[in-house]
């Protein structure tokens, strides 16, 4: 069983980050509140509402976004039109509507087009608007499926390692990104393995190993856990 | 109860069919077990047996020297494909990879018309024409060449995946590539000995189906495309499945076309194909999705 | 300016359609071109389907054989108003696209692919069978004109004037549909099902869409069809045919609006300039989609398009990254 008896709560406005070694269940965790698996057992309750089960693109419609631990962008489009798909939940335009250009389609496309911009200036992306998204260098990338994810203003976002692959500054970029993300108002999920990065966000941290929840609560609790230490993070971290 | 009285006589010439139907499905279900792709040319490899067979029986009427060299030759075909088809397929995803096979099969069948021309051939039967009375039935010897040769093949094929090493490596190949490459197997000589295994097994069945409903260039395409009902009938992926799809579908058809109407007899496989696929698409004995 | 290049292409490819029956005189090649047109609207929907959703349609001549006979049947044997008939082709195809859709599409991998071989093929003997309805194997003839206000197309010229507009019609609202919200999604869900579906997309129901729609085009492709050749034969419907669809898009270029007219007309065009290697047309259509599929995997044109730009970025010293 990848996850076995895990329970923990996200409180909203918090920046909570999910750490353990590989293979511990950190992934499908996230695949089972984003609707990519369904649990054999148990709930998943957001806002007090049990969404386990439910398809990925119906967990989003709540406000959930999502990256992915492998960046999964759209590689044949623009940067600027990864975004608007992430538009895509809070647009209407249908197929016919949509071809046929109604006027009504027409101002939503603008509109789209508008907000993504934005969030592609918030990210500082809009200089690349619009290359292909698959010329960009990794960092750039998973900054791009961070801006995609903002762009359907979630409520709750869940990074999967979205440090993975990334050099100190782009990293410490990326921290500051998620502190103003927190400060704009999200909640956060974060599944990370860079250690530093983690304490430097996180409120709160919750510890996996072979799938189960072995330690829960803020970083220098973390820290010093004596199970933790031993599973996971050895002892250069007691400072 | 004169509407059923001819019923053993469908029954027996639909498992005939059947038995022919089981081999092209085991064909299929070989290859997906070791690369997860349908070839769509596998019912060309049938016809390809077929004419083969003839055409070496009209250089020198052996019949196990055609039966033989017709599968060896086929077997070459399979092969060949393998190697020049799929082997260098740059970007092998599903949709690709079927629309090569789909290609494939085209080529090949224009190929024979080429070779052999549009008329058919025919094969002498292996012991004669005399029909054998099986109670209510008849027989004809040929029908009970398919039959026990049918019989014969899916059982060294149990024996071979699950007794031998070679077989025992094609099912880890298909059940787990990387751990299979990790230790030791050649994934690629899996999916080149799956190939060739299931062009034996097709042109087998060709060969002895050809004294029975002739060989022609364009015979092929609905023995694979029933073939392949078949098997998704039956799981694919399980040979037990292939089998069970295929003699049911032969029975099925041999009803459907003697008690309710015989210009329907071949949509019985692509309505049995649609329920299968809408009802249970693992099939009958299918255990993965 | 992408914009004014944009409209130049459009303008000039009008341009040309307008001006090819003025310099044309000869029957055979206004038919010819009629039979691209026919193609082009097929080719369009099943690129739709197979370059954008990523599914495949091994029974797309079905759709057009219902559409043709549907056109055919209420038309020539119960004398309804055509373009009456040409909506209840619509709404038959439409339909049945949605009943197999529905189930085909639950499922990973390639299921519609064997689902539309099937239907396909029932539908191939269906048209075979059911000989009071559409004349059986010997075909179904007397299938009269599309008219418009007494205005009746019943030449290759006037038929040109019918079936082109349209044609433009389909490529200007199938560009539109992929420039568009929903055309956005669909090349999401080609380059990231999972990510499309994290983003809200809801994929299964844009892929049955799709398919949906594509059956309309091949309906509308097919009622154009019965009312230019006035006959149809089940021979027209068969898998050869759907075959021969699928290599048109392989050729064309996936994901191409416009390498679905290319795709068309060389495959149109084709058969009629081997008309003396007729015995080879078979071996030729397996050949190219196989050795297309194999080397260039987006399509001959894109394939070519690709391998063009891939070259000039190596020349110019760049990678892919950076």
């Amino acid at each position: 069983m990848a996850v076995n008896d895990v329970s923990f709560g996200v409180t909203p406005g918090q920046i909570k980050a999910v750490i353990g070694p590989n293979g511990a269940g950190k992934t499908t965790l996230f695949n089972l509140i984003t609707g990519f698996l369904a649990p054999q057992r148990g709930r998943i309750l957001y806002e007090d509402v049990e969404i386990q089960g439910e398809p990925p693109h119906q967990v989003a419609s709540r406000g959930i976004a999502r990256t992915f631990q492998l960046v999964q962008l759209f590689e044949h489009m623009s940067v600027l039109e990864n975004v608007m798909v992430g538009r895509h939940r809070l647009s209407r335009a249908g197929l016919l509507a949509g071809a046929l250009r109604l006027p009504w389609t027409r101002r939503e496309e603008a509109d789209i087009r508008q907000r993504a911009w934005e969030v592609l200036e918030l990210v500082g992306l809009a200089s690349r608007a619009h290359q292909p998204a698959a010329v960009l260098p990794l960092g750039l990338k998973r900054l791009l499926e961070v801006a995609r994810a903002l762009a359907s203003e979630p409520r709750l976002l869940l990074l999967d390692e979205p440090a993975s692959g990334l050099h100190r500054v782009e990293t410490e970029r990326l921290g500051e990104l998620i502190l103003a993300l927190r400060d704009r108002g999200l909640t956060l999920l974060l599944v990370e393995h860079d250690m530093s990065l983690t304490m430097e966000v996180a409120d709160e941290i919750a510890v996996l190993n072979y799938g189960r929840l072995i330690a829960e609560g803020p970083p220098r609790a973390i820290q010093r856990h004596p199970e933790v230490i031993a599973a996971y993070l050895g002892t250069d971290w007691q400072r | 109860m004169e509407i059923l009285s001819p019923l053993p006589q469908y029954i027996v010439s639909g498992l005939t069919n059947g038995a022919i139907y089981a081999l092209i499905a085991l064909g299929f279900g070989i290859i997906y077990n070791a690369t997860t792709i349908i070839n769509f040319a596998q019912g060309e490899m049938v016809m390809l047996g077929a004419l083969s067979a003839i055409s070496i029986y009209q250089l020198r009427p052996s019949l196990p020297l055609a039966f033989l060299g017709g599968v060896a030759a086929v077997t070459l075909v399979g092969l060949a494909f393998e190697r020049l088809a799929l082997r260098p397929v740059r970007d092998p995803n599903p949709l690709s990879l079927i629309i090569i096979t789909v290609g494939g099969a085209v080529f090949i069948k224009g190929i024979a018309m080429l070779l052999w021309g549009k008329d058919p051939y025919s094969l002498p039967p292996f012991t004669g024409h005399v029909p054998i009375a099986l109670g209510p039935a008849t027989v004809l010897p040929q029908n009970l060449w398919v039959l026990g040769v049918g019989a014969v093949v899916v059982l060294i094929l149990e024996a071979f995946f699950r007794l031998t090493l070679v077989g025992k490596a094609m099912r880890a190949c298909a059940y787990n590539p990387r751990a299979a490459c990790l230790v030791g197997i050649s994934t690629g000589r899996m999916v080149q000995l799956s190939f060739g295994l299931s062009a034996a097994l097709g042109a087998a069945g060709g060969i002895l189906i050809a004294p029975l409903t002739l060989g022609v260039y364009d015979m092929g395409t609905m023995l694979g495309l029933k073939g392949f009902s078949a098997a998704i009938l039956g799981g694919l992926g399980s040979s037990l499945g292939g089998v069970l799809g295929g003699l049911l579908l032969g029975v099925a058809e041999s009803l459907a076309s003697g008690l309710i109407s015989s210009g329907y007899r071949d949509a019985v496989a692509f309505f049995l194909l649609l329920l299968a696929l809408f009802i249970r698409p693992q099939g009958l004995l299918g255990g993965k999705g | 300016m992408r914009l004014r290049r944009f409209l130049n292409r459009w303008l000039l490819f009008v341009a040309v359609v307008i001006l090819i029956p003025l310099a044309v005189e000869s029957e055979y090649y206004l038919t010819l071109l009629n039979f691209i047109g026919i193609h082009t609207i097929l080719v369009v929907g099943l690129n739709l389907l197979m370059g954008y959703a990523g599914q495949i349609s091994l029974g797309h001549a079905a759709f057009f054989g219902l559409g043709a006979y549907t056109s055919g049947i209420l038309t020539g044997t119960y004398g309804i108003n055509p373009w009456l008939a040409l909506m209840a082709g619509l709404l038959i195809s439409g339909s049945a696209a949605f009943l197999i859709g529905v189930p085909a599409l639950k499922l990973r991998g390639y299921y519609l692919a064997m689902a539309t071989l099937g239907f396909g093929v029932i539908v191939y003997i269906v048209f075979n069978e059911l000989q009071t309805w559409t004349g059986g194997p010997s075909g179904l003839a007397g299938i009269p004109a599309l008219a418009l206000a007494g205005f009746s197309f019943n030449t290759p010229l006037k038929l040109y004037l019918l079936i082109w507009p349209a044609v433009i019609f389909i490529l200007a609202l199938s560009a539109s549909l992929v420039d568009s919200r929903t055309g956005r999604a669909l090349r999401a869900l080609h380059d990231s099902e999972a990510a499309a579906e994290s983003l809200g997309v809801n994929t299964q129901r844009l892929k049955l869409l799709i398919f949906v729609w594509s059956a309309l085009y091949a309906s509308l492709a097919g009622s154009l069809y019965a009312h230019t050749m006035n006959f149809i034969a089940p021979s027209s419907f068969d898998i050869m045919f759907s075959i021969k669809l699928v290599t048109m898009v392989v050729v064309g270029g996936m994901a191409s609006i416009w390498g679905s007219l290319l795709g068309a007309g060389v495959l149109t065009v084709l058969p009629e300039l081997l008309v003396f290697f007729h015995d080879f047309e078979v071996v030729i259509f397996g050949g190219i989609l196989m050795t297309v599929m194999i080397f260039l995997p987006r399509g001959l044109i894109r394939g070519l398009l690709d391998l063009k730009e891939f070259r000039r970025y190596q020349k110019e010293g760049g990678g892919l990254s950076g």
